[in-house]
C-alpha cells in the first residue's frame, strides 16, 4: 500500500501507509479508547469533522455488517487512523471488510503509525487540527493546508448530518439487547442533530412511538404533533454554533418533558443561560466510570464528547445528577422545577456498555409523572 | 461504604501442592490477598500445605500454618486462632471445597466464622450443575442442552432436541468407561446401547457438544453496593474441546463485534448477580457457535481463578488484591486504581495492546523412549502450526505476539530434544522464523 502522512497543526508528522480510499482529509484529530465498536464509531454522526484514532492496535477483526450502523449513508468520520488494519475478518455476521467499507464511503485511512505516541501527544498538547494525505507527501505543504483551515468551531456540522425529512422509526435493538420491549404507548419527537440509531432503537425498546425531525424544525410544528416528550439528540461540533437548536430548546422547555443526550445536553445547558467549555482531549471511549448521584451506583459508560456544560454557570436552575469519576467533570443534570433532564454520556451505548440504558426508562417515568400531575 | 470493623481476624486457605489446575497462580493471588488485608489493618491467619510458596514466607501473614489441607485440621486452627471470617476464594478449587465442607459440617457456625467473598449458597449455585442450569434458565441464558436417559426410547426423544454432535456419559462407570461423542444416529445408538449396559444404574447423560465452538472468558468483579465491572475478556485461540490450560489464549477478545461483546458483558453481570457472589472476582466461560453466534454459558468460578492471574497481568488490574479489599466491605469506587493512582478502581481497563498466553509443555520431563513419539507429534504439530501460521498470515498478522510466542516456545522445546531431533526440526523452524521475520 502507498505511503501516507498525518501532519498535525503544531507541525508533528507521522508517516504510515494509506488504506481505504486515496485522498486527503483535514479535520480535528481525536482518539478513542474503545476496544470494539469501530463500525459504530465510524458511522456516528458526532464524529463529523473529526479524524478518529483508535488506541486499540488491531482494527477490522470482525469486519462490517449491516445491522450495527449508527447512521444512514456510510461513514461520517472524516478519516481513520489505526495501528494495524485487519483485512480478513472473522465473524459470522461479517459482510465486508473494513477496508472495502472505507473505500465505498470514500474515506481516507492511515495505518502503521505509532498510535500510542499520537495519543500521548494529543493528551499532552490537546486535540488539534490535522491532515491525512495519500496524495501530497510534502509535510510542509500539508502543514500549510492545516494552518489555512479555520478550525471546526467555525462550522455547523449539524446542518450536514441531520435528516432532510420527518420520519418514523420502528426498529428495536439488535436481538440480544438487555431491555425488555414495552408496548409503544408514549409519543416522542426526536430532534436529529446527528442522531445515533441506537438512541432510536432504545427509545423503541423503552416503549416509545418515535418520530424524528430535522434539526431546524419549528417548535410550533413539533408541538402540533402533540408528542408526550421531546429528545434532543447527540451530534457533532461546538454546541454554540447551533443557535437555532438553542432557541428551540428555550421554547420547548417546560412545555414538554425533555431529555437531552450529549450535544442535546449541551444545548439544554446553553438554552438555560449556562456556558459550555472545551475539554483538553475530550472523552471518547467505552470505559468511563460515571456515578449516578441519586442512587450512588457507578456505571461504566460510553462517551464521545469534546465539550462540557459548566454546571456552576447554572446554579439554582439545575441539580447535578451524574459525575465522571475519571476527571470529576459533570455528566448529567436535572432541572430543579421543569421536567427536563440530560446526560453527557451515551446511555444508548453502541459502542460501549449498556449500564446506563435505564435512562430511557427514567425518561418514560418522568413523562408519566408529568402527565399524572397535570391530570 | 467503609471497611468492616466487626471483623478483625481473617483466615485464608492456600491452594496446597502445585498440581494440574492448581498452579503457582494461586500463590500469586493468595499473597496479594494477604498483603491487601494486612494493609487494611486486619490480622491474617494463613494455612497452606505447600511451604514452597511465597505466601508462606514469614512476613506475609500474621500467623502461618503449614499443615495438611483437610477440614479437621482447619477446624483445629479455627479453634485455636478464633478468626472472625474465612476468605475462601483465593486458594483455587481446593480452598473453595474446604470452605464448603467446613460450612456444611457446622464448624464455621460453631466458632462463629463468617464466610466472606462468596457465601455458601453462591458457591453451591455455581458449582452444582443442576442448580447452575436452573439459575441460567431463570435469567434467560443458554447452557448446553442435556438429558439423563434410562432407555433407548427416551434416548431417541433426547437426541431430537439435543442434536449432534452429542456427548454420552454413562453414570457411575469407572474412569469414564463408555463415554464418547456421537456425530450421527448410528454412533449414537451404539454408544447409548453400550452405555446403558455399562452403567450400574442403567443411566446415560446425553449432552449437547459444543466442540469446535469459540471459547471466551470474562473476568468480573462486584462490590457490596452491587457495582459490577469487567476486568478483561479473553478469547481462546483453540476452540472448545481444547482445555483452556492447553490453549493459546489472547486478551482482549478478538473476533466479537461491540454488540456481541456487550451481550456477553451483560450476561456476565446478570450471572454474577443471579449466582449471588457478593464481592470479589468471578470467572465466567462462554462458548459461541461460530456459524450463527448462539451463545452458551459453560461455567462460572465464584473465585479467583487461573485466568484471573492472566487477566491481572494483561491489564495491570490486581484482581486478587482488589477482591480481598472488596470482601471486607470496601467498594470499587473507594479503592484507588493501582496504575493511575488518581482514578478509582471502578473502571474497565481499556488496553492498547494484545496479550498472548502460550502453554509450555514440559517435554524435557519425558524419557528418551518417548522422544521418538514426541518427534512425530511435534513435527505434526509444527506442520499444523505452519498451516495455522500461514493462515494467520492471511489474517494479516493475527497477532505478532502469538507468532513470536509460538516460535520461541518451539525453539525452546527443540533444545530439550536430542541433537538429531534438533536437526530434523531445524528446517520447519527456519520456515517459521522466516514467516515471522517477513511480518
Amino acid at each position: 500500500m502507498s505511503k501516507a502522512l498525518l501532519v498535525l497543526s503544531d507541525g508533528v508528522v507521522f508517516e504510515g501507509e494509506g488504506f481505504g480510499s486515496e485522498g486527503e482529509a483535514i479535520a480535528e484529530v481525536v482518539f478513542n479508547t474503545s476496544m470494539t465498536g469501530y463500525q459504530e464509531i465510524l458511522t456516528d454522526s458526532s464524529y463529523k469533522g473529526q479524524i478518529v484514532t483508535m488506541t486499540y492496535p488491531q482494527i477490522g477483526n470482525y469486519g462490517i455488517n449491516e445491522e450495527d450502523i449508527e447512521s444512514q449513508g456510510g461513514i461520517k468520520a472524516e478519516g481513520f487512523i489505526v495501528k494495524e488494519v485487519c483485512e480478513f475478518p472473522s465473524n459470522w455476521r461479517s459482510q465486508a471488510s473494513l477496508v472495502a467499507y472505507m473505500k465505498k464511503s470514500n474515506i481516507v485511512g492511515l495505518q502503521g503509525i505509532d498510535t500510542r505516541a499520537l495519543t500521548r501527544h494529543l493528551r499532552n498538547h490537546g486535540v488539534q487540527m490535522g491532515i491525512i494525505s495519500t496524495k501530497d507527501l510534502n509535510p510542509e505543504s500539508l502543514l500549510e493546508k492545516v494552518k489555512k483551515h479555520q478550525g471546526i468551531a467555525a462550522y455547523d456540522f449539524v446542518k450536514e448530518v441531520t435528516t432532510k425529512k420527518i420520519y418514523k422509526w420502528e426498529a428495536g435493538c439488535w436481538k440480544w439487547c438487555v431491555v425488555e420491549r414495552s408496548k409503544a404507548v408514549l409519543k416522542v419527537v426526536v430532534y436529529d442533530f446527528g442522531i445515533k440509531f441506537n438512541i432510536l432503537r432504545n427509545l423503541v425498546e423503552a416503549g416509545f412511538d418515535v418520530t424524528v425531525v430535522p434539526a431546524q424544525t419549528d417548535t410550533e410544528k413539533v408541538l402540533e404533533m402533540n408528542p408526550d416528550g421531546i429528545v434532543l439528540s447527540n451530534g457533532p461540533g461546538d454546541p454554540q454554533t447551533v443557535t437555532y437548536a438553542i432557541e428551540s430548546a428555550k421554547k420547548l422547555m417546560g412545555k414538554k418533558p425533555t431529555l437531552g443526550i450529549c450535544l442535546g445536553h449541551q444545548i439544554l445547558g446553553l438554552a438555560m443561560g449556562g456556558r459550555t467549555y472545551k475539554l483538553k482531549f475530550g472523552h471518547h471511549g467505552g470505559n468511563h466510570p460515571v456515578k449516578d448521584l441519586s442512587t450512588g451506583r457507578v456505571e461504566i459508560t460510553s462517551q464521545n464528547h469534546n465539550y462540557c456544560v459548566d454546571i456552576n454557570s447554572l446554579k439554582g436552575q439545575v441539580k447535578l445528577t451524574h459525575k465522571n469519576l475519571y476527571d470529576g467533570t459533570e455528566e448529567g443534570m436535572q432541572h430543579v422545577e421543569l421536567p427536563v433532564f440530560s446526560v453527557q454520556h451515551h446511555p444508548e451505548a453502541g459502542p460501549g456498555p449498556n449500564d446506563s440504558v435505564h435512562i430511557f426508562k427514567r425518561f418514560r417515568e418522568m413523562i408519566e409523572r408529568f402527565y399524572a400531575k397535570k391530570n | 461504604m467503609p471497611k468492616r470493623t466487626d471483623i478483625k481476624k481473617i483466615l485464608l486457605i492456600g491452594s496446597g501442592p502445585i498440581v494440574i489446575g492448581q498452579a503457582c497462580e494461586f500463590d500469586y493471588s493468595g499473597t496479594q490477598a494477604c498483603k491487601a488485608l494486612k494493609e487494611e489493618g486486619y490480622k491474617v491467619v494463613l494455612i497452606n500445605s505447600n511451604p514452597a510458596t511465597i505466601m508462606t514466607d514469614p512476613d506475609i501473614a500474621d500467623a502461618t500454618y503449614i499443615e495438611p489441607l483437610t477440614a479437621d485440621i482447619i477446624e483445629l486452627i479455627i479453634k485455636k486462632e478464633r478468626p472472625d471470617a474465612l476468605l475462601p476464594t483465593m486458594g483455587g478449587q481446593t480452598a473453595l471445597n474446604l470452605a464448603v465442607e467446613l460450612a456444611e459440617s457446622g464448624a464455621l457456625e460453631k466458632y462463629k466464622v463468617e464466610l466472606i467473598g462468596a457465601k455458601l449458597h453462591a458457591i453451591k449455585k455455581a458449582e452444582d450443575r443442576e442448580l447452575f442450569k436452573e439459575a441460567m434458565k431463570k435469567i434467560g441464558l443458554e447452557v448446553p442442552k442435556s438429558a439423563a436417559v434410562m432407555n433407548l426410547k427416551k434416548g431417541m426423544d433426547a437426541i431430537e432436541h439435543i442434536g449432534f454432535p452429542a456427548i454420552l456419559r454413562p453414570s457411575f462407570t469407572l474412569g469414564g468407561t463408555g463415554s464418547g461423542i456421537a456425530y450421527n444416529m448410528e454412533e449414537y445408538t451404539e454408544l447409548l446401547d453400550n452405555g446403558l449396559k455399562l452403567s450400574p444404574v442403567h443411566q446415560v447423560l446425553v449432552e449437547e457438544s459444543v466442540i469446535g465452538w469459540k471459547e471466551y472468558e470474562l473476568e468480573v468483579m462486584r462490590d457490596m453496593k452491587d457495582n459490577v465491572v469487567i476486568i478483561c475478556s479473553i478469547e481462546n485461540f483453540d476452540p472448545m474441546g481444547v482445555h483452556t490450560g492447553d490453549s493459546i489464549t489472547v486478551a482482549p477478545a478478538q473476533t466479537l463485534t461491540d454488540k456481541e461483546y456487550q451481550r456477553m458483558r451483560d450476561a456476565s453481570i446478570a450471572i454474577i448477580r443471579e449466582i449471588g457472589v457478593d464481592t470479589g472476582g468471578s470467572n465466567i466461560q462462554f462458548a459461541l457457535n461460530p456459524k450463527d453466534g448462539r451463545m452458551s454459558v459453560i461455567e462460572m468460578n465464584p473465585r479467583v481463578s487461573r485466568s484471573s492471574a492472566l487477566a491481572s497481568k494483561a491489564t495491570g488490574f490486581p484482581i486478587a488484591k482488589i477482591a480481598a479489599k472488596l470482601a471486607v466491605g470496601l467498594t470499587l469506587e473507594e479503592i484507588p486504581n493501582d496504575i493511575t493512582r488518581e482514578t478509582p478502581a471502578s473502571f474497565e481497563p481499556a488496553i492498547d495492546y494484545v496479550v498472548t498466553k502460550v502453554p509450555r509443555f514440559a517435554f524435557e520431563k519425558f524419557t528418551l523412549l518417548k522422544l521418538q513419539f514426541i518427534k512425530f507429534v511435534l513435527l505434526k504439530l509444527l506442520f499444523e502450526k505452519l498451516e495455522l501460521l500461514t493462515s494467520a498470515f492471511i489474517i494479516f498478522a493475527l497477532e505478532k505476539s502469538v507468532l513470536f510466542a509460538v516460535v520461541l516456545l518451539n525453539v525452546q522445546l527443540a533444545i530439550f530434544l536430542e541433537e538429531k531431533l534438533l536437526l530434523d526440526m531445524l528446517e520447519p523452524l527456519k520456515v517459521l522464523l522466516a514467516i515471522v521475520l517477513r511480518i
